[in-house]
């Protein structure tokens, strides 16, 4: 009988995002400087850090500071940006229902990208520890204080710090996805949502404010659907076949 | 800070917030129907593919299928990585995807 701890769960959330620490680290940089030059004062480039705390909707917010946008649009580009997060809270769902909202208020706000992939990975371990969202806990406090050091690391810095872009740092992006992709890729149905959400997503580049995002996603959630259907409707015929 | 900013804060935040909560704060009033269930199986890898293959093959928004575009060989090399060592596969894609992309950049 293994006994379940709210601090072993803590720990390794926080100690399993230790890749993803160092893969945002770059962005945070980036975000820094480009809110230096954007015009955005210094304590409101912090605050969005700390109250949004989305670094790609962040970004885009910063350039359209720059380009002297309305700020009704750049909150609706937000919301648009931010779409995707949706679908991670609806994934999350069923795990996270049994727990009170005072649970459920925090954890909704950390909902990034990466807490997402590494937390989504624990709550479908099939072992049954009560305390997997204490996990969700460690991965999302040490994804934001993270996130809080290099964006002020950035700003500090500011237009001294040589094109991010230019040094190929925003691979740390590619890279770390990469890496937290594989491990949800096990099976045939896998694969084809993969590789159609890729192809779909390369197919829809160029729709404005990532909704080709949004667009891919649905497709390769569909096209690993319809694959999973397919191989257990074989399943139940092979064994209707043997039976009889 | 402006009122204009705080303004433009409190907005980005509530969207933010909202898009990522208002699930979560309905989930008790609805069950998931099971085929919708199945079907998030599959959100994870599908959302993180549609995000990253871009950033590879157009990484300044423009398709770059050429040997100077050392994300495409980082990448692959990401994969390579991740996938033989798949006990350590985060930390392996990584560091083999950043080494083959850097050095890859010092020869083309």
């Amino acid at each position: 009988m293994v006994e379940y701890r709210k601090s072993t769960e803590f720990i390794a959330g926080a100690r399993d995002t230790l890749p993803l620490l160092l893969g945002t680290a770059p962005f945070g940089l980036i975000y820094g400087t480009l809110a230096v030059t954007s015009g955005l004062s210094w304590p409101a480039a912090v605050a969005m850090s700390l109250v949004v705390f989305a670094g790609s909707a962040q970004f885009i917010a910063v350039s359209l500071v720059a380009a002297g946008a309305p700020v009704a649009i750049i909150v609706l580009t937000t919301l648009v940006v931010n779409l995707r997060h949706m679908l991670y809270s609806a994934t999350l769902l069923p795990h996270l229902k049994k727990l009170k909202q005072k649970w459920r208020i925090p954890l909704a706000f950390w909902l990034t990208d990466e807490v997402f992939a590494v937390t989504v990975s624990r709550y479908r371990q099939d072992d049954d520890s009560p305390f997997k969202h204490w996990f969700q806990l460690g991965a999302s406090l040490a994804m934001y204080v993270n996130w809080q050091f290099w964006c002020l690391l950035g700003l500090i810095l500011g237009s001294r710090i040589p094109d991010a872009g230019a040094w190929g740092l925003d691979f740390a992006l590619p890279v770390t996805f990469i890496g937290m992709t594989i491990p949800f890729v096990k099976d045939r149905a896998t694969v084809v949502c993969v590789i159609t959400a890729g192809a779909v997503s390369l197919m829809t580049g160029s729709l404005p404010f990532k909704l080709g995002l949004i667009v891919a996603a649905v497709a390769g959630v569909l096209a690993g659907l319809l694959v999973d259907r397919a191989v257990s409707r074989r399943k139940l015929l092979k064994q209707a076949e043997e039976e009889s | 800070m402006t009122v204009e900013e705080i303004i433009m804060l409190a907005g980005m935040a509530a969207v933010t917030f909202l898009i990522r909560y208002i699930l979560l704060a309905v989930a008790d009033r609805f069950s998931m129907p099971p085929l919708l269930e199945r079907a998030l199986y599959y959100v994870p890898p599908a959302v993180l593919t549609a995000i990253l293959l871009p950033a590879v093959l157009l990484p300044q928004g423009y398709w770059d299928l050429s040997l100077n575009n050392a994300y495409i060989f980082g990448a692959l090399a990401a994969v390579a990585g991740g996938v033989i060592m798949r006990r350590h596969t985060l930390m392996a894609s990584i560091g083999w995807g950043l080494a083959v992309f850097f050095v890859w950049r010092l020869i083309f």
